[in-house]
């Protein structure tokens, strides 16, 4: 063993001034150089609170352990009203809190969908009336009830959910079951057609799911996650191989659940159909993992991010159950038809919570298959992913993407590591119609407006030990 | 009629050095009166508004801005597009694996680095951290979270950052050299501002930066080399910071069988540290000498001598050039540094003698020069003090203030003699001698230099000192004798 200091040359990372490394690479030194910018303008005193906080290290160390560790199987199918004692005037929505007054367009269609759907209203444009009285409902997020729902994220009693558990704590969450794509409920569509195929689901679907689900047993969703991102999804944007993993489990207990098969052939071709199906188990997947790092003070680590259509959210480990919000942005992609730009809301779902934990746009370099959202090449996507590891603390270890010579996954991303490099987590997303029940106009690209992550730093810092004076 | 163009670009950073570079390279382009590109902070605004531009409506010293001046449109435009072209150019990584991005922290760059590692090497991982004062304790705390040593050349990092910095470093087995460390040799290697040197018996703990380069080159005059120079900031030894890092590096030199003696340079601390660290380097196998720069004490070329007599090496005579030897003159002696323990060193030697000196480092504070560093009588200005060199390269990279000043004092009656340094070495200037040159030539006050430099530096000691000497200046590779003979050309009872 050579001597510290005094031994061998050691190898040198430098930050800073580039003559120094140019200097020491010149004696022959290994060097490698950072390519070192200031963080976010007026953060200096708070990264320097946080960085000094002994806690940190080992909490986000502690955090990532239980992110990468805890498991989420899917164990039952369960109405909201049972599965989260809902009553039928009791609504959930994505993102974090907001009232009725500042919601979207998407949003508002799917609560007047959804009000509709529980029979509070004979018609859905009647609603609009109830929610603007402010009286006689309530409006909760997702993320409030251990929950999680794209796009609008509308949650009602009716409304069947997917039920995952942590077999270790027990603990579990739950995301409505999804319905395709198009003029759906999510995207803000609310006409006949889209209820009716919301009563056929809980009707039919939900109910053969949960005896197919029940006599399975328990399926281990994160398996299915770590071979997904081996056939080309990445479980935000593409869910195609996971949706067909999931088939290939249940489809033996459907055929043989006693059912007609006319219904289980409806059942079976419903969810082959719709290459989104399995996001809805991606989703509480990655929340119950996430979930497990909620609560460890001095940590920093993102444990949701959401978007309600209006403003971006995110929590943080170590900030308890607060939200620090900002605009949502508006993605940059490709649209459906006819829509354009001027069409599209600004950015909505829980669905980011895939990217929290890893997956979506940060395994971007998983899925070349759909780069063309971004209109780029499979470099950028390559690239996409690179950059998430500057964000995040470490790399799943179950988790990895081959093109990347199956390095892990970018998982936990940092506060203060997005502060220090101003790169924003990236998030694949669909896009919502402005208006309410216009459903999809588009998918692409979006980032959360860079200032929630100086507002959560803030507050990290106002709850550092001990403090740095000054 | 010229025109001026003062832009704005947010997001955009380069570090201090680079910017210069670009100046540089803007200001000598077509048609170009006048250029500066750097980072709005305080400081440059301020060199902006002296040249005469408008400033910018800046909101954060992280905005770059660039101000040029040309003879017209078509001229301006051009430099506009040079400056944006300069500015674009990415700088090479030298030995990283990840050619795809460059890493974006301390930490990144760690993981890049152990990724690239050959397999099985038996080496351990310094950071170097050198970005603006008020960013270098989060890269230096995620380095030691890295379990990296750490050297912050940074300066402008606060005494409670610092001491936190080196109590992480402590809980993790590791070493903190700085903040503001100028100077380490780890492993045959030069860091900062350092050296070629060989190895050998001496190791180094500095608490000065020039006050160890100054020593380390006497030692390879002497041919004597070291293990290790282990810098510690310029604070360790006080109060407040308690001698943490002096007192890690003991340790480490203390465990290293290679280390026959070591040197400990640093002001006099106060009693309780002294204290403790004597203690502790009594405790130690290994003897410790101290070069200890203060009223009474022996100068660091003593302290050197003092090195080479415990190791029984024949002390020789220290290298200088010096012929002719221009006769005094009345006026005062005016100093001019790019090294604050250089300085330091030289106006307690010059006090001695002629009393009261003014400096920005004044060794009494009612000998403090105020901002303009201006004064009638004897003035030494360290241009490296953190004040001066706030959002602009240290001036043993950019002597340009410095030698600005230089000129200056030339030309004025009341300047007797000037005394310079001039530091080779890696991280100096390419050839610091060269700007130097013309302001010697053309002038009758004599101008002695202090010339810091080892053997094997890149600059080439020996012909460096054989180029001042031809433009008349007087060359001393010891600093204190390069002040003695200052103090020597001042005409006594003039002033």
């Amino acid at each position: 063993m050579s001597p510290r200091l005094t031994g061998n040359p050691p190898e040198v990372v430098s930050a800073g001034v580039g003559l120094f490394a140019d200097a020491a690479a010149a004696q022959g030194a290994r060097v490698t150089e950072v390519d070192w910018r200031p963080p976010m303008a007026g953060t200096e005193a708070d990264l320097a609170r946080v960085m000094a906080d002994p806690r940190r290290q080992p909490a986000n160390e502690e955090a990532l352990r239980r992110i990468v560790s805890t498991e989420a199987y899917l164990v039952d199918v369960l109405p909201a009203g049972e599965a989260l004692g809902l009553s039928q005037r009791e609504f959930l929505h994505a993102g974090p809190p907001i009232e009725w007054a500042r919601t979207s367009g998407p949003l508002r269609g799917a609560l007047l969908g959804a009000a509709a759907l529980e029979g509070v209203v004979a018609d859905p444009e009647q609603a609009a009336a109830l929610f603007e009285s402010g009286a006689g409902y309530s409006l909760d997020p997702c993320h409030h009830h251990r929950t999680v729902g794209p796009m609008a994220g509308v949650v009602s009693a009716s409304m069947w959910l997917f039920v995952v558990e942590d077999p270790a704590t027990g603990r579990r969450t739950y995301c409505t079951l999804n319905e395709g794509l198009g003029k759906v409920l999510r995207y803000g569509a609310y006409s006949p057609d889209v209820l009716s195929r919301l009563r056929w689901m809980a009707d039919v679907l939900a109910p053969l799911l949960q005896t197919a689900v029940r006599r399975h047993g328990p399926i281990d969703l994160k398996a299915i996650l770590a071979q997904m991102l081996q056939m080309g999804d990445e479980a935000h944007n593409r869910n195609r191989a996971g949706t067909l993993m999931l088939l290939r489990e249940l489809l033996p207990e459907l055929i043989d659940s006693g059912a007609p098969s006319a219904e289980v052939a409806e059942v079976v071709r419903f969810v082959a159909g719709n290459d989104h199906f399995f996001l809805n188990l991606a989703m509480p997947a990655c929340k119950l993992t996430l979930d497990s790092a909620r609560d460890l003070p001095g940590s920093t680590v993102v444990v949701a991010m959401a978007r309600n259509g209006t403003d971006f959210g995110i929590q943080v480990a170590g900030t308890g159950e607060q939200w620090f919000t900002g605009p949502a942005q508006l993605a940059d992609g490709l649209f459906l038809g006819s829509f354009s730009a001027a069409d599209a809301n600004p950015d909505i779902g829980d669905s980011a919570i895939t990217e929290t934990a890893g997956l979506g746009g940060f395994s971007m370099a998983a899925a070349p298959a759909i780069v063309r959202f971004i209109g780029g090449e499979v470099a950028d996507a390559l690239a996409a992913s690179r950059r998430m590891y500057e964000i995040t603390l470490g790399e799943h270890p179950r988790y990895s993407i081959p093109v990347l010579d199956f390095r892990g996954c970018p998982t936990g991303i940092d506060v203060t590591k997005v502060v220090r490099t101003e790169i924003l987590p990236q998030i694949n997303t669909g896009m919502a119609g402005r208006l309410a029940g216009v459903g999809q106009v588009g998918a692409g690209l979006v980032t959360p407006p860079a200032e929630i992550f100086p507002k959560a730093l803030a507050r990290l810092a106002e709850l550092a030990q001990p403090a740095l004076p000054g | 009629m010229s025109v001026e163009r003062v832009l704005l670009r947010r997001g955009l950073y380069a570090d201090s050095v680079t910017l210069m570079q670009v100046s540089r390279e803007l200001s000598g382009a077509a048609g170009v009166q006048a250029a500066l590109v750097a980072m709005a902070t305080e400081l440059n605004l301020e060199m902006l508004a002296g040249m005469g531009f408008a400033l910018p409506d800046s909101e954060s010293p992280n905005e770059l801005f660039i101000a040029l001046r040309a003879v017209d449109e078509p001229a301006a435009d051009a430099a506009g597009e040079l400056a944006e072209r300069l500015l674009s150019t990415p700088r090479r990584s030298s030995g990283a694996a990840d050619s795809v991005q460059p890493p974006r922290t301390i930490g990144s760059a760690v993981a890049v680095a152990g990724a690239a590692a050959p397999g099985g090497s038996d080496t351990s991982t310094l950071a170097l951290i050198s970005v603006p004062g008020r960013h270098a304790f989060t890269e230096a705390m995620d380095a030691l979270e890295c379990g990296c040593d750490v050297l912050v050349f940074s300066d402008n990092v606060s005494v409670a950052e610092e001491i936190a910095l080196k109590d992480a470093a402590a809980s993790r087995g590791l070493l903190v050299m700085g903040p503001d460390c100028g100077t380490a040799v780890v492993g045959g290697l030069g860091l900062g501002f350092s050296h070629t040197l060989d190895r050998g018996p001496v190791g180094v703990v500095a608490a000065s930066g020039t006050g160890a380069q100054q020593v380390l080159c006497l030692l390879d005059a002497a041919g004597v080399g070291v293990t290790a120079a282990l810098g510690v900031g310029g604070r360790d030894l006080s109060e407040a910071v308690g001698g943490r890092s002096t007192l890690a590096a003991l340790e480490l030199l203390g465990a290293d069988p290679g280390t026959e003696l070591i040197l400990v340079i640093s002001k006099p601390p106060g009693e309780s540290v002294a204290q403790r660290v004597r203690e502790f380097a009594a405790g130690l196998a290994t003897p410790v000498l101290f070069a200890l720069l203060g009223e009474g004490q022996d100068d660091l070329t003593q302290a050197s001598e003092s090195v080479l007599s415990s190791l029984s090496v024949p002390v020789p005579a220290w290298p200088s050039w010096t012929q002719p030897v221009r006769p005094a003159r009345p006026g005062a002696l005016r100093g001019l540094f790019c090294g604050g323990t250089l300085c330091d060193e030289a106006m307690l030697i010059a006090s001695a003698e002629l009393g009261e000196i003014r400096s920005n480092i004044a060794l009494r504070p009612d000998w403090s020069l105020d901002s303009t560093l201006r004064w009638d009588g004897h003035t030494m200005i360290d241009f490296g003090a953190d004040a001066l060199t706030q959002g602009r390269p240290h001036p043993m990279i950019d002597p340009s203030l410095r030698n600005q000043r230089l000129a200056e004092l030339l030309g004025e009656p009341g300047t007797a003699v000037v005394l310079l340094d001039v530091v080779l070495g890696h991280g100096s200037h390419p050839d610091p001698v060269a700007g130097l040159l013309p302001l010697l030539s053309a002038t009758e006050v004599p101008v002695v230099i202090s010339l810091i430099g080892a053997r094997r530096d890149p600059q080439q000691l020996e012909a460096c000192a054989l180029r001042l000497q031809q433009a008349g200046a007087p060359v001393f590779s010891s600093n204190a004798a390069a002040a003695r003979h200052a103090v020597s050309l001042v005409e006594r009872g003039a002033r």
